[in-house]
């Protein structure tokens, strides 16, 4: 044995770690230059927007830029008992200088506060229908507050506005101090404009909203409300949607992958036992799907299954149906179920094929010479082989269907929607992203505990794509 | 074609036995052959001469085209592999990866609903009948080639089948280890007395292991004899070709007395050989073997004029390349021994051999 505590040294009498790691440097640099390209596009086109916007889930700082008097006062505040007069006035500061810069941001404020709890919206535009009545001393005259507003929005001819947003800021402030000035107390007036303003619980959702860093959205995406005193509360069993959803989505996406394994195994197996030629044109015919578009497949499915296409009148024929009483395939769960398993099933059969390519026949033959029947020499021998290719081809459609929105979105109808269309909704319709975000984020914990799970079980390694 | 003849009960028969794959081309055409109880016979042949396929038939996972295959009497042609109770060794040793060693060997016992005590005791026998007992808990991915291969030889032995088949089982092993293989396997079968098919292209381990040895060319028997016949009496052009080194010279035969065919050759000199399978008036190849041919002997009829082309020094003998009735490629072996005849290259001498030594073959 050699003295290992000495370092071995090289015949220059440099120690022979550095030097390997001299000669190591360039081939490594080599290799990082080569995967360089594609590292930086996929930080700046994916990471980097993936992180962005899955922060807006638990990190929403609109509401303290929108009414920034009363997220500073509501911080403190204890949340009990009846909102009081500087109250009110910090929320009228807040929305006349929110006006002054631009009339939408109050609007806004109030979607947030909504969002917490309903009838914050009208309470809000209440207020400011009310306010815009009232008439103040502005640049020498006395207007109506609204018409003082408008005026902020005057453009020159080149369409840019006369005053920027600081001197607009600058503005409100004067014209918001002024105002309560002229018409303090302003808690009875507010009060007139819509009771609301006096419900504590209006006052309670600001002090959530008014928090940037908050669970809030996601309590929602699990259908749990966060309240002011940090508490969490599950929803009213009819208001919770998002959880139901989340099971559908498993439910359908793990129908959807047996199915897929089902279908997919005896085409693999007949795959990797034909002759190449034969098997090239199978192969062919699996990659067909890919060829044509995923709208076009699914459009074609709805001339199939619905209740007047091929399938229904296939049906009526064969006497399977009454012709008054067809079988809803499409718009419902079952459309889903088929369209997603023809459109996912390449991504079962790849794997299979691939890693069934490498099983030998002569495997089963010995299992056979041995005397094993068919399904002994099957199921002891040839099927634990292709576990491999079972667990890659499982997890790849797995993890597809779990996200899978657009074929749901067209042939799901109402009981075949899945998550994803929710959050499809939440980015396009109701522009809730930070709750999309929220359930993107839910999605994507669940989606990385399942594959953890799997490399507990199978091992990762033990996956082969092809 | 050359019949089988066995004097022994046939434990397995081919009978007219042809194989076509596509309807267009026999790959097998019209194979006879009494393979013996206890008999060690290879099927030997180049690659496509339809000796696979023979086996593949006997196993059972090809099906005859026409004629009959026997297995003690039955006819097996319907009885689907796993009940034919035939022991098989594959080129890749075909051990399942995902079982032990020991499970590998259960498994044949397993499938026969053997007791789980009687099935260790059996397991552990054929391990150690391979000297591999320790290694009952590994994997075959962690065997070298060679304890593979042990392995799957006692993985085909320890169901005790009568018929034992083997695919180019060494195929995959370096030529050491080739041939301590091949001994091993010899004695296994000396020990237990069973039946073994085997088939391979080498044809020194078929002359090695072999009681009878059928050669394969084209689909038919070429010859079936024992390792010696087949070396020193080839029946035809192909064996004497196919089975060690050989020269060849062709011309027409004249004319055939007591057994000695008297041949002009192409180069118009004449020759006597031993007539083996040609007739007068055709043509025929002569067959000499490398060991047999002298020089500088006592002069006979066969006695001819020689150039050396070149010398290869190989330890044991020289082999010497010549130009003899204008064939070039005619090799001659020269021992090594004390005062052997030293030779230089473009040197001519004379080179002699006797007619008994070269055989008329067809042409």
């Amino acid at each position: 044995m050699t003295d290992t505590s000495a370092p071995i040294v090289t015949a220059d009498g440099t120690p022979l770690k550095k030097k390997l790691d001299q000669a190591m440097f360039r081939s490594r640099r080599n290799a990082f230059l080569l995967v360089a390209p594609l590292l930086a596009f996929i930080i700046a086109s994916f990471i980097i927007p993936i992180v962005v916007l899955l922060t807006q889930g638990v990190y929403d700082s609109s509401f303290r830029k929108q009414m920034p008097t009363v997220a500073t006062f509501v911080a403190d505040w204890d949340g009990q008992g009846e909102p009081s007069e500087e109250m009110m006035q910090a929320a009228l500061t807040d929305i006349v200088v929110g006006l002054t810069i631009d009339r939408s941001i109050p609007t806004k404020a109030a979607v947030r506060i909504n969002r917490e709890v309903s009838g914050a919206t009208s309470m809000i535009k209440k207020l400011i229908r009310a306010t815009g009545k009232w008439k103040i001393e502005y640049e020498g005259k006395e207007q109506r507050l609204s018409d003082v507003f408008r005026n902020m929005e005057d453009e020159d001819d080149s369409g840019v506005t006369l005053l920027d947003e600081s001197e607009r800021r600058a503005i409100g402030v004067t014209l918001a101090k002024a105002v309560i000035a002229q018409e303090a107390p302003v808690k009875a007036k507010m009060i007139k404009a819509d009771k609301k303003w006096a419900d504590i619980k209006y006052w309670q959702a600001m002090k959530v909203a008014s928090k940037a860093a908050s669970p809030a959205y996601l309590a929602a995406a699990l259908d749990y409300n966060y309240s002011h005193d940090g508490e969490f509360q599950q929803r009213d069993e009819d208001r919770r949607i998002h959880v139901k959803l989340f099971w559908r989505t498993l439910e359908i996406s793990l129908i959807v992958t047996l199915a897929c394994l089902f279908l997919g195994y005896p085409i693999a197996y007949l795959l990797s036992t034909l002759s190449v030629r034969s098997s090239n044109l199978l192969l062919i015919l699996v990659l067909l799907p890919f060829w044509t578009s995923l709208l076009v497949r699914t459009t074609a499915w709805i001339a199939m299954l619905q209740a007047q296409g091929v399938m229904n009148d296939l049906f009526v024929v064969f006497g399977l149906a009454a012709d008054d009483d067809r079988f809803s395939l499409i718009y419902n769960k079952t459309g889903t179920l088929i369209a997603m398993t023809h459109i996912l099933l390449p991504f079962m059969i790849l794997p299979l094929y691939s890693v069934m390519k490498t099983i030998p026949p002569s495997y089963v033959r010995a299992a056979k010479s041995m005397g094993a029947t068919n399904w002994t020499a099957f199921w002891r021998v040839y099927f634990p082989q292709s576990v491999a290719g079972i667990g890659a081809g499982a997890l790849l459609v797995f993890i597809l269907a779990i996200g899978y929105y657009i074929t749901p979105a067209l042939v799901g109808g109402q009981d075949g929607q899945m998550i994803s269309n929710m959050i499809d909704f939440h980015m396009r319709k109701s522009l809730n992203w930070n709750l999309a975000a929220a359930l993107g984020m839910v999605l994507l914990v669940f989606v990385l505990f399942l594959f953890w799970i799997y490399d507990r079980v199978v091992g990762i390694d033990n996956m082969k794509l092809g | 074609m050359l019949t089988a003849t066995n004097t022994d009960e046939g434990f397995v028969v081919f009978d007219r036995v042809q194989k076509s794959y596509d309807g267009n081309a026999l790959v097998v055409k019209d194979l006879n052959l009494d393979i013996a109880k206890g008999e060690f016979l290879t099927m030997l042949g180049p690659s496509g001469s339809g000796k696979t396929t023979c086996l593949m038939m006997l196993a059972g996972f090809e099906t005859a085209t026409h004629g009959d295959i026997r297995l003690g009497g039955q006819p097996i042609n319907n009885i689907p592999p796993h009940k034919r109770g035939i022991g098989m060794v594959f080129q890749n040793y075909a051990l399942f990866p995902h079982m032990t060693v020991g499970e590998n060997l259960a498994f044949p016992l397993e499938v026969r609903k053997m007791g789980k005590s009687e099935r260790d005791e059996k397991v552990k026998r054929a391990l150690d009948m391979v000297q591999m007992g320790e290694f009952a808990g590994r994997r075959p991915a962690q065997l070298s080639g060679g304890q593979q291969q042990r392995i799957a030889l006692s993985r085909a032995l320890v169901f005790e089948p009568q018929l034992v088949l083997m695919d180019e089982p060494l195929g995959a092993l370096d030529k050491q280890l080739r041939e301590r293989m091949q001994y091993e396997i010899k004695h296994l079968h000396e020990r237990l007395g069973v039946t073994v098919v085997y088939v391979t292209h080498d044809q020194s381990e078929a002359l090695t292991m072999s009681d009878r040895v059928a050669v394969f060319e084209d689909g038919r028997i070429q010859q079936l004899s024992s390792p010696d016949d087949l070396y020193e009496r080839p029946e035809n052009s192909f064996v004497a070709q196919f089975i060690g080194e050989n020269n060849k010279l062709s011309g027409m035969v004249t004319g055939i007395k007591s057994g000695v065919a008297e041949v002009t050759l192409d180069n118009g000199s004449k020759v006597s050989a031993l007539a083996v399978n040609c007739e007068q008036g055709s043509r025929s190849t002569l067959s000499i073997r490398p060991e047999r041919v002298t020089l500088g002997g006592p002069k006979n009829k066969n006695t001819t004029e020689a150039e050396v082309l070149e010398l290869i020094y190989l330890g044991d003998h020289i082999r010497c390349r010549m130009n003899v009735h204008g064939n070039e490629e005619f090799v001659v072996k020269v021992a090594n021994s004390a005062g052997h005849t030293h030779l230089k290259a473009g040197e001519k001498t004379k080179v002699s051999w006797l007619a008994e030594d070269c055989r008329a073959l067809d042409a």
